[in-house]
């Protein structure tokens, strides 16, 4: 019983919170409606006892990822009357890819109708094992059979972050004047910054 | 505590549902009183280094103060600023302070006391804590104010920053213990230090990286040297500038929530949490949570201790010491912590040690064994 209300409340936030992500006018108010509709996703994980899943969806798409979506919007003022002005050219647009997503849907739901995947040897679905947490059992997967997916992911990963500190570093001139030398900061001294002088009055200090 | 209340002649849902709320009321209510004792605990250890008495007015020792200032904070009149987002800026603060306090869920007082004995108990409390910079960023922005916005962007980058360090120090421990359960990992270190000490900190492996911890908590929960989010003299109050009243008293109860977890947190996963220090049967005598207890507490006082003596941090020597220098170091330490379990532990089975926790039968039965997979294929010839 709880589980059905659970399930209830969960979905029927995600959907309204989805919406609002569309339809609210305030960018960081669509913002914080993205982070409810995540953590009513991360609810609805947890229910079909995905736990694992429900916690890295938290941590890395509302911990990180939103954080810096939030950060993003809210330094830049966006004016949406002027994201709006473009509406009947990209009309097309949106109905193509509104399109591709219901055929995505249908598609899902027709496979999801004709019965469980079969993956692998002997005809066996893949079922939870009991007495052993879902961690267990995708890390057991995840480090051999998907071994070289799961690393090949890694390595993507790894040139999508270099790729980015490449397009954001650049030579500055006359960028060692602002570069930080924390050794020499540290090693710094009073003597070494300050001048001690007793000057004659009206005469003022030589720098 | 279900149990108790199904003796009762109450109905399986009913007992559970009524044991949770108890359970809640059980944690909440005495760490409202933690907190505010640990609050009155920080002024007072904060003037004894400044050579002050510190609060000493109300009641015996001023034990009263924080009582006092609550009770004065709860009559003071709500203002909100006209220019305020009003729905978000009376929301960030409880934000806050739910965060603050749904982490504790996990914690465990003694075996088996622990009000959600999840298999992912690390996990969540990393993804409760990643949470508690929606506070102070949403309060940054609704206050509609300079100051306050320039605490919160600083705050979003110094907690992301932090977080990533951490996580990769959780890892370590984690590959010790081998399992998330916070009970799990106490137990894993019952007599983990050369048979008798009850802690991972002493392992010379584990050592650095409960340094990095402590001082990763320290700028996770915005504590002394790292406390540029309301660093006085450059940001006025940091995201609270603008609050007043009972919104403002719950960034304050927020704030020491989280700090007491990150104490319970240092305890549990490298000083052995409820279990007593040494694996000797007469410490047992004494209940766990009196152990977790003066733990908590003595990690405190090393927080008040910081506070009192450490000067506070430049911003970018905050940021320096994140990414240059805890991230490469904590990432180098999984390796170094996975290399050396590898030896040690799985050093007999070097097959078994690719899958230690599945049997080939289980992979077969889960369809899950291609002919390229090394530890099926190791047991096959």
């Amino acid at each position: 019983m709880i589980q059905t209300f659970a399930f209830y409340l969960f979905a029927v936030l995600l959907i309204a919170s989805a919406v609002l992500v569309i339809t609210s006018r305030n960018p960081v108010h669509a913002v914080l409606w993205l982070i409810v509709a995540f953590f009513n996703g991360a609810g609805l994980m947890v229910l079909v006892g995905a736990e694992f899943i429900a916690a890295l969806l938290v941590i890395v798409y509302v911990g990180a990822v939103a954080v810096l979506f939030l950060f993003v919007v809210m330094m830049l003022d966006i004016d949406f009357a002027e994201l709006r002005a473009g509406f009947i050219r990209h009309f097309p647009l949106g109905v193509l890819i509104a399109l591709v997503l219901l055929a995505e849907i249908v598609l899902g739901v027709g496979a999801y109708r004709a019965g469980a995947l079969e993956l692998g040897a002997a005809g066996v679905a893949a079922e939870p094992i009991a007495g052993r947490s879902n961690i267990d059992n995708i890390g057991a997967l995840l480090y051999t059979r998907y071994l070289f997916l799961f690393e090949s992911a890694g390595l993507i990963l790894l040139v999508a972050m270099i790729g980015a500190i490449v397009l954001t570093h650049r030579e500055r001139p006359g960028s060692h004047k602002t570069h930080q030398n924390i050794d020499r900061q540290v090693r710094r001294r009073p003597q070494d910054a300050t001048v001690m002088t007793r000057p004659d009055v009206g005469q003022g200090v030589e720098l | 505590m279900t149990r108790t209340f199904m003796d009762w002649g109450l109905s399986y849902e009913w007992a559970w549902g009524l044991a949770t709320i108890a359970g809640i009321l059980l944690i909440a209510l005495p760490l409202m009183l933690a907190v505010a004792m640990i609050i009155y605990v920080d002024r007072k250890v904060w003037a004894a280094m400044a050579l002050r008495r510190g609060p000493n007015v109300v009641g015996p020792f001023g034990l009263l103060q924080s009582f006092a200032d609550g009770l004065k904070v709860f009559l003071q009149e709500t203002i909100i600023p006209s220019a305020a987002n009003k729905g978000l800026f009376l929301i960030a603060p409880i934000i806050t302070f739910t965060v603050a306090l749904a982490a504790w869920a996990v914690v465990p007082f003694n075996s088996g006391a622990v009000l959600a004995d999840i298999n992912i108990g690390l996990l969540y409390i990393l993804a409760i804590s990643s949470l508690g910079v929606y506070g102070v960023v949403i309060s940054g922005w609704a206050s509609n104010s300079k100051y306050p916005f320039f605490s919160a962007m600083r705050a979003a980058a110094q907690m992301i920053s932090y977080e990533v360090s951490i996580g990769f120090i959780l890892v370590c421990v984690v590959l010790y213990a081998g399992t998330f359960n916070m009970n799990g990992i106490i137990e894993a270190q019952r007599g983990h230090g050369l048979g008798i000490v009850n802690a991972y900190a002493f392992n010379l492996l584990l050592f650095p990286i409960w340094v990095m911890f402590l001082i990763s908590s320290l700028a996770e929960t915005a504590r002394a040297p790292f406390d540029l989010t309301e660093a006085e003299s450059e940001l006025v109050a940091g995201y609270q500038t603008e609050y007043s009243s009972m919104s403002f008293a719950l960034f304050w109860l927020g704030e020491y929530a989280n700090v007491l977890l990150m104490c319970a947190l240092n305890a549990i996963l490298f000083f052995g949490g409820w279990l007593p220090p040494l694996d000797w049967a007469p410490l047992y005598l004494v209940p766990g949570w009196i152990w977790l207890f003066a733990k908590i507490f003595a990690f405190f006082f090393i927080f008040s201790w910081v506070k009192a003596t450490v000067p506070r941090y430049r911003y970018d020597q905050l940021m320096r010491l994140g990414w240059k220098v805890f991230l490469p170091l904590s990432l180098l330490f999984v390796v170094l912590v996975s290399g050396w379990l590898m030896v040690t532990r799985y050093e007999r089975s070097p097959h078994t040690a690719l899958c230690p926790s599945l049997d080939n039968a289980e992979l077969a039965a889960r369809g899950a064994a291609p002919q390229g997979s090394p530890c099926v294929r190791e047991n096959l010839t």
